[in-house]
């Protein structure tokens, strides 16, 4: 009875959706295996929301706020007393803090960052992206427990209807050499490109700074995340935070939209899984058309500013 | 204050990536291997940290005989030992690759080791975590600012839409994230300086580690594929703006089935 144990986190007493996301396919995973469905939480209040996707049990630790330490000792405690054979965790910066970590204390292996896992055989199958998505590698992990984190926006979150987890206290030491002094939170509270949904992205074509107004004002029409490419994160017109590809994130949203963005091999490789791709470039040969499901020849200047206004259109009906 | 700094070598990323014969690894003829991006924000932040309160700055590599190239290129930058560890790295996993840098990293001088956040290419962000761990030591993960002096470090890690600032007793680990300051390149005096740095190598054995452990795969690449070729949807002439916009508005609804 192969039991899957899901790391989740929670914001504003509700989970966040790498958690979601992790539940759900562990759930898939569970019955695959004829094994239970568990969460882990620093707090109660994911009980309700664990349930609904699945978990039959929530253990939970007094430990507060993410601490890399204090969270591996406290899942390392979840872990053994649930007998976990697979250990999710939704591919945020604290999943992938944590996971690595877990993994070297129990001598097991690890696969990052996947985006697609089977139960066969008795092992755990992923598949991952490498080479910022230009080749997907399936890899197989043996030891016990076998740990993954989650690609964001790779697996659907799917409620299974059941009722509120289970809550379990497990105690764990708060020990640690790290310290969070201040979280600071971007200006503005910016949505993440690596959890959006929507990413409107700006290239070069943009021809300076202050043009990313453009791109910003569509994003915020349509409710999406600023990306860039990598040259306007080196020439110093946006943060890099904002940059999709190889040395930036690799992102798969619903919708990306890229306006003068010419497609460098590095920025292809980090946005080619998004599901629907639209481009808009003033060069018809510029290789984003290549992989763009729409592509719209033409200025951006002047369409960019024309789709901020019909999208606001489109959202006031 | 001095510093290890692990140095992963890596495909150049203009790479175009094809699949060798046995359809488990990269086909490596004629690729051209650089230091990982990430492990130069590393690299410049230990050597400021030398420039500032003196020290060592070690850079560490595990890998085939290429790797001294990458070494060589990092001391001709500024650091003042080096470290070879010879071996098949391609054949170890994540934590097979972590425990052969957490048994070098005992024996050489450090209150820091430095990684960047993720070796370009297999992406896993793993490894720098997995030294912490084995070691004992504290991380702080995807940093974009750094201070360190008497004992302590601060360090500021990117989150989601934020930034914590971490405050962790020394020895630690830091891995590195683009923003953390701007790489200098090799001057002429560093490069001629360099040649006169003997690398030292070590065996797998040497670090009194079994072979047998380190390539003991706990993760195994079963395959490696491309992703299929995506042939490109439709092109639209955009020279009505209007036009163009409503057409992205109707795909957007009907086949995104967002907004």
């Amino acid at each position: 009875m192969p039991t899957v144990l899901v790391f989740c986190e929670v914001q504003d007493n509700k989970l966040k959706k790498a958690s979601r996301e992790a539940l759900s396919i562990g759930r898939k995973l569970a019955e695959a295996a004829g094994g239970d469905l568990v969460a882990f939480a620093a707090d109660r209040a994911a009980a309700d929301d664990a349930g609904r996707y699945g978990a039959k049990k929530l253990y939970v630790t007094n430990a507060g706020g993410y601490n890399t330490e204090t969270y591996t000792t406290a899942m390392q405690a979840a872990m053994e007393q649930a007998s976990a054979s697979i250990v999710l965790l939704g591919g945020t910066s604290n999943g992938r803090d944590l996971a690595p970590r877990l993994a070297a204390r129990l001598n097991t292996g690890v696969a990052s960052d996947v985006d697609r896992l089977e139960w066969t055989g008795g092992k755990l199958r992923a598949r991952r992206p490498v080479y910022s998505g230009k080749a997907f590698a399936t890899v197989e992990i043996s030891g016990t427990p076998a740990i993954a984190t989650t690609r964001i926006n790779a697996f659907p979150a799917e409620e299974s209807g059941g009722g509120a987890a289970e809550v379990v206290e497990i105690s764990a030491s708060l020990d640690s050499k790290t310290t969070v002094v201040e979280t600071k939170v971007s200006e503005g509270g910016e949505l993440s490109i690596v959890e959006a949904d929507i990413i409107v992205s700006g290239g070069r074509g943009l021809k300076e700074a202050a043009n990313f107004s453009l791109i910003r004002d569509l994003a915020q029409a349509i409710g999406g995340a600023v990306g860039a490419s990598r040259a306007t994160v080196d020439a110093g017109w946006i943060d890099h935070q904002h940059q999709v590809g190889q040395t930036g994130r690799v992102v798969s949203p619903n919708v990306y939209i890229a306006a003068g963005v010419s497609g460098a091999i590095q920025h292809l490789a980090g946005m080619s899984s998004s599901k629907h791709i639209i481009a808009i470039n003033k060069d018809p040969e510029a290789p984003i058309f290549r992989i763009a499901d729409l592509g719209v020849v033409g200025d951006l200047f002047t369409i960019v500013p024309a789709l901020t206004e019909e999208v606001k259109k489109a959202k006031a009906h | 204050m001095n510093s290890v700094v692990c140095i992963a070598q890596v495909p150049d990323t203009e790479t175009r990536i094809k699949i060798g014969g046995d359809g488990r690894h990269i086909d490596e003829t004629g690729v051209k291997y650089i230091v990982s991006p990430y492990d130069e924000y590393a690299l410049e932040a230990a050597i400021r940290l030398k420039e500032k309160e003196g020290g060592d700055v070690t850079v560490l590599g595990f890998g085939p005989d290429r790797v001294q190239q990458a070494l060589r290129e990092s001391l001709a930058r500024g650091a003042t030992k080096a470290l070879h560890v010879k071996g098949e790295a391609g054949d170890a996993d994540s934590l097979g690759i972590a425990k052969v840098l957490a048994a070098a990293i005992k024996n050489l001088p450090h209150d820091l080791v430095f990684f960047g956040k993720q070796g370009v290419g297999t992406d896993n962000s793993l490894v720098g975590p997995m030294v912490a761990e084995l070691l004992g030591y504290p991380q702080i993960n995807v940093v974009t600012h750094l201070d360190a002096a008497g004992g302590k470090v601060t360090a500021h890690r990117e989150i989601e839409g934020a930034e914590e600032i971490i405050e962790a007793a020394t020895p630690a680990v830091i891995t590195a994230q683009k923003g953390l300051n701007e790489p200098r390149y090799a001057s002429l005096k560093g490069i001629m300086a360099a040649k006169k740095i003997a690398i030292d190598t070590k065996s797998i054995a040497d670090l009194g580690l079994a072979e047998s452990d380190i390539l003991n795969q706990r993760v195994t690449v079963v395959s490696l594929e491309l992703p299929p070729e995506k042939s490109g949807g439709r092109k639209i002439d955009g020279s009505d703006p209007q036009a163009a916009a409503k057409e992205i508005v109707r795909y957007i609804k009907e086949e995104a089935k967002a907004l």
